[in-house]
């Protein structure tokens, strides 16, 4: 037996705005050193507002207990482990965050001038270099904000492309096991989505994919390893496949922790990916963004990228505007430069040899977890596993306990649970990736707790279809939620 | 390697266990045509100190105390303490998406006082969770506003953030959503109600997006411009790139969506992002609506609970028929602001507000503004004889990073800068910016 | 468990068809399949439903479904209640929450539906 969390102090704490009272403060804003303005006068009567209603008013000293008991009722990466399939909850290193806040760049402006950035631009180009390297591509835009805006503007570049060759086609071929922003990105640039089934080894059916294909096929987007945990091993025929018919292979770099220094999908056929720097490259979640979605593309897709490019001029870096193939932005600035920040921190920490290993030591964690979880565990794809493992709970359903039961129940073992009922391939499946962070020892921990729940699945069935049981909220309803939205708080 | 934590013998036990040889034997079902044969072509990994020293110099090559002027989207606004210590708080710094949750109602009643807090500020009624920035929420409001008025055309005032009109066109071109644009008063600054009022007698639109403050740093007519819109069956989209503005800029009321972006709100100007963008809008939009929404319910023992709702909207569930194709929002940014707001509560966003426009004000009274609106703390000088670039340069001499020059977005304004004073900027600064311009 | 006096279609909707007018709602296998159903939406009155074609979604808290049309004609009515009780579906899918009512155009292609006994057995071969 592992040993479950025991119950810490949790206190109830009020909505900010249940806590205000008239008249408290937590600020002081310095004398002002110029005449104060009439606000009617300066912005005309019919502007100016009257104070906001049932805004906060508290003070310092509760602010501060307010988020910090707030804080407690989360789960965190630095509270233990993530085995979130898909996701690649890493350690967040702190020495990222300290750089990331140094006053010449985190007070840079986007508008100062050029002569008066090269810092910051210099960061950026070193990043850029970094991940072509990383990924075998010839030219990275670091702008879009998250791996969707990342496949959406591969997808724009990929559709001005098309069109330059005189048809931008209708279609993107997806995988039944793709992330579900693959088709809405798809549908976002303009074009219908054509799923393509899976084969029994959980790979893309080359067969199948050969019939897809033809003129009216713009690309297809595969992410690989795919979300089983399994790399495409005919990659480079799924590319041949695709360019022999004029169409391109976008690739969901989401699992790129499973690769560096390994392979390249520039190598092996891609013509464009991006990669989410807070999985693979440690910015953190920071409960659900910021991200960064930098995309990478092959020499031809080069004229279309996001502007402003940076570009070397001499000694010095500048942004180029002119360029008259590109798409266009996809958001304001250059991108979000404090993610960059962080992610370039990070390469710089692991270097070469060091990302190598990363994803040693990935894909090392996830095969352990897969065999000493084997016997317990139904493994409906027995393809070797990368950096992810993907069980089903048919042994456990059997006894009316589900996968997002199971997941509950890890909860009460110090754990959070893993990814719950995707890839959408897998009935009832149970996505678990480890990452490189994890110790052996939790692992161990993580493995025993997986095989006591199996174990209470067969015995005391109840216990986990009720979990969790040591949280200080206990099972949300979330039909109710939506059924009646309350979506803000409300004056009583 | 600092940041993996298994020694090699724990790697020889584990590979043991799993029956491999090593950990090359791992990759051994790799073809090997897709191996790469040689060790990345990166240096080797540094410590911790110069790591730091490396980003030291870097930032060291960027403006270093200078005093600065620039505003256009972005503003630099004092930070309260208290924000980058909470967000520093491990619990909120590396918690993931608060999909379970039972384990994440730190993050959900924080999101759910953030909501609450956007609607009051924006009197709007319902707010989501956040977007990536104000640009790809004004982009995403406006696709909104297609699908509920199922109508297509855009219109979109020249006055509103020319980057923002940029990534506008990138979203809508694929989309069969035709951009066009209507001017601003040459003397006001103000957008062109009887242009728009022109464009709007053309084919049926979707919505009119204006923004207040606008890029000029102007007060809009907003409210006119939301009677043209609805005359013609459109909705009217307000976009606000300064937060700040709201503690004592009265919401337009008639307004269908509000899009705008928070950096003002304790974001550090970080060199363009990351920020975090917004969308409100009345209730009964909410299903057109993209992006996270927390909503209130009960756990199994009735006790108060928060959680992800209204999900069928998002991209992991509808696929190609979301409302959006985004998936994360901003939420440790959305903390920040929701900090800052906390901190400056009822009083302190007034007051600041009030600041900024004593400040803007006090400098706009030394230089003669261009527009005759009615402005915020921004504001257009025109350059008497001399380029803005060159009137930037002669300031940078003396450690000011003067206005934005406008003609690399307006042709017509080439002879222009945009000024824009905060609570952080100091009457001595003001004075000499004013003395080396004129 | 399936009303005699209905029809039944090979996606789940049911038909109750009376001189011109063709009431529509989902099976009781229909929402046992969704779980708890949060929301519907349907088309308004006055718009036209094709047969076959989507008519509209329901939604559980995970999940989204097409309600395909069983007939096609105009639409009368939708059921009023379902926009502030969606539950009623899960409750009493085959009587209280009927969808909507709409008016023939044609004849009812009542060789596509099937009678309750049809039905039954169609489910039964569906879970294997």
């Amino acid at each position: 037996m592992t040993s479950r969390v025991r119950p810490h102090l949790s206190y109830n704490e009020p909505l900010l705005f249940e806590r205000s009272s008239p008249g408290k403060v937590a600020y002081q804003l310095p004398e002002l050193d110029v005449p104060p303005v009439d606000p009617k006068e300066a912005l005309g009567p019919s502007n100016v507002r009257e104070a906001i209603d049932d805004f906060p008013e508290v003070s310092e000293v509760e602010v501060i207990r307010h988020y910090t008991r707030l804080s407690a009722w989360n789960y965190a990466i630095d509270f233990g482990m993530y085995p979130l399939g898909s996701c690649t909850m890493k350690y967040n290193p702190r020495v990222n965050e300290l750089v990331a806040r140094l006053e010449g760049l985190a007070w840079a402006h986007p508008y100062q001038p050029e002569s008066l950035a090269q810092g910051a631009m210099e960061v950026m180009a070193r990043l850029e270099a970094a991940l072509a390297e990383i990924t075998g591509m010839d030219a990275v835009t670091l702008q879009p904000a998250a791996g969707a805006q990342g496949e959406l503007t591969a997808l724009l570049m990929m559709r001005a492309l098309l069109e330059r060759r005189g048809n931008p086609r209708k279609k993107i071929l997806i995988p039944d096991s793709a992330h579900g922003t693959n088709p809405a990105s798809a549908a976002t640039a303009g074009y219908a989505v054509e799923n393509i089934k899976s084969n029994e080894a959980g790979m893309l059916d080359v067969a199948a994919l050969e019939q897809h294909v033809n003129e009216d096929v713009a690309a297809l987007m595969l992410t690989n390893p795919n979300t089983l945990g399994i790399f495409e091993e005919q990659i480079e025929r799924v590319a041949e496949i695709l360019h022999a018919k004029g169409a391109l292979l976008y690739m969901d770099g989401a699992n790129m922790n499973a690769l560096m220094g390994i392979a390249r999908p520039g190598d092996f056929g891609v013509d464009a990916l991006h990669l989410n720097l807070h999985k693979t490259f440690s910015t953190p979640h920071g409960g659900g963004g910021p991200g960064a979605g930098p995309v990478a593309v092959k020499r031809e897709l080069e004229p279309f990228l996001p502007v402003p490019r940076l570009k070397r001029t001499g000694k010095k870096w500048a942004y180029d505007y002119r360029r008259k193939d590109s798409i266009g932005r996809v958001r304001a600035f250059y991108g979000n430069f404090g993610v960059l920040v962080r992610a370039l921190a990070y390469i710089l920490a692991h270097g070469g040899p060091g990302l190598r290993n990363v994803t040693l030591d990935a894909v090392l964690n996830a095969n352990y977890i897969r065999r000493k979880l084997e016997p317990h565990f139904d493994l409906p794809y027995p393809s070797p596993a990368m950096h992810e493992v993907v069980f089903s709970d048919a042994r456990q359903a059997v006894h009316d306990v589900h996968t997002g039961e199971i997941a509950k129940r890890l909860i009460d073992y110090g754990f959070h649970p893993y990814t719950v009922s995707f890839p959408l391939i897998v009935r009832g499946a149970m996505m678990i990736e480890p990452t490189e962070t994890e110790t052996k020892h939790e692992l161990d921990r993580f493995i025993q707790a997986m095989i006591d729940i199996a174990g209470e699945a067969e015995q005391d069935s109840e216990i986990v279809r009720n979990a969790p049981h040591a949280t200080r909220t206990s099972r949300v309803d979330e039909v109710a939620a939506a059924r009646k939205p309350v979506l803000r708080w409300k004056p009583a | 390697m600092r940041y993996l934590p298994k020694s090699d013998s724990d790697r020889r036990e584990m590979l043991d266990a799993i029956g491999a040889d090593s950990l090359e034997a791992l990759f051994a079902h790799l073809p090997a045509s897709v191996r790469l044969n040689r060790p990345l072509d990166l240096p080797s990994g540094i410590s911790e100190y110069e790591i730091v020293r490396y980003f030291r110099e870097r930032a060291a090559q960027n403006a270093d105390d200078y005093s600065c002027f620039l505003g256009a989207g972005v503003y630099r606004h004092f930070r309260p303490v208290l924000v980058d210590t909470v967000v520093s708080r491990g619990e909120f710094l590396t918690s993931y998406t608060p999909y379970q949750a039972e384990i994440s109602q730190g993050t959900l009643t924080t999101i759910f006082e953030f909501q609450t807090m956007i609607c009051q500020l924006t009197g709007m009624e319902v707010a989501n969770a956040s977007m990536y920035d104000g640009s790809t929420a004004m982009a995403e409001a406006a696709m909104m506003a297609v699908r509920i008025t199922r109508k297509n055309r855009v219109l979109v005032a020249r006055s509103v953030h020319p980057e923002y009109r940029e990534v506008l066109r990138t979203y809508a071109k694929n989309q069969e959503m035709p951009v066009e644009e209507f001017g601003y008063a040459a003397e006001m600054g103000t957008l062109d109600l009887a242009e728009l009022e022109r464009q709007l007698s053309g084919p049926p639109t979707a919505a009119v997006i204006v923004q207040s403050p606008n890029f000029f740093g102007i007060v809009e007519p907003v409210q006119q411009a939301a009677e043209l819109a609805h005359r013609a069956g459109a909705l009217l989209v307000a976009v606000f790139t300064e937060a700040v503005s709201l503690g004592i800029l009265h919401p337009p009321e008639d307004v269908d969506i509000v899009a705008g972006e928070l950096q003002s709100f304790a974001l550090t100007p970080s060199y363009g992002g990351p920020y975090a963008g917004i969308i409100a809008t009345k209730e009964r939009f909410v299903r057109q609506m993209p992006g996270r929404l927390v909503g209130e319910t009960i756990d199994a023992d009735g006790n108060r609970a928060f959680c992800l709702t209204l999900a069928t909207r998002e991209q992991h569930i509808r696929r190609e028929k979301a409302t959006s194709n985004i998936c994360t929002n901003q939420a440790l940014l959305a903390l920040m602001a929701s900090v800052f707001m906390a901190v400056y509560g009822k009083q302190g966003l007034r007051e600041l507000a009030l600041q900024n426009l004593a400040k803007a004000h006090y400098l706009a009274g030394r230089l003669q503004p261009r527009f005759c609106g009615k402005f915020f703390n921004e504001f257009t000088v025109r350059m008497e004889g001399k380029s803005p670039d060159a009137v930037n340069r002669a300031l940078l001499r003396q450690r000011i990073i003067g206005g934005l020059p406008l003609g690399r977005f307006y042709p017509e304004l080439a002879d222009s800068l945009l000024l824009c004073a905060t609570e952080m900027s100091r009457r001595e600064e003001m004075d000499q910016l004013a003395e080396a311009i004129q | 468990m399936y009303p005699e006096n209905l029809r039944y279609s090979k996606e789940h909707e049911w038909v109750r068809l009376e001189d011109d007018t063709a009431t529509i709602g989902i099976t009781d296998h229909a929402q046992e399949e969704l779980g708890d159903i949060v929301y519907v939406d349907l088309p308004k009155a006055g718009t036209t439903v094709e047969q076959g074609k989507a008519l509209g979604t329901v939604e559980s808290v995970k999940a989204v479904s097409e309600i395909f049309s069983p007939v096609t004609g105009e639409v009368l009515e939708i059921n009023p209640a379902l926009a502030d009780a969606p539950e009623k579906l899960n409750e009493d899918p085959h009587g209280e929450a009927w969808l909507l009512k709409v008016r023939l155009k044609g004849a009812p292609p009542l060789d596509q539906l099937m009678t309750a006994a049809e039905y039954e057995s169609f489910i039964g071969e569906e879970k294997k």
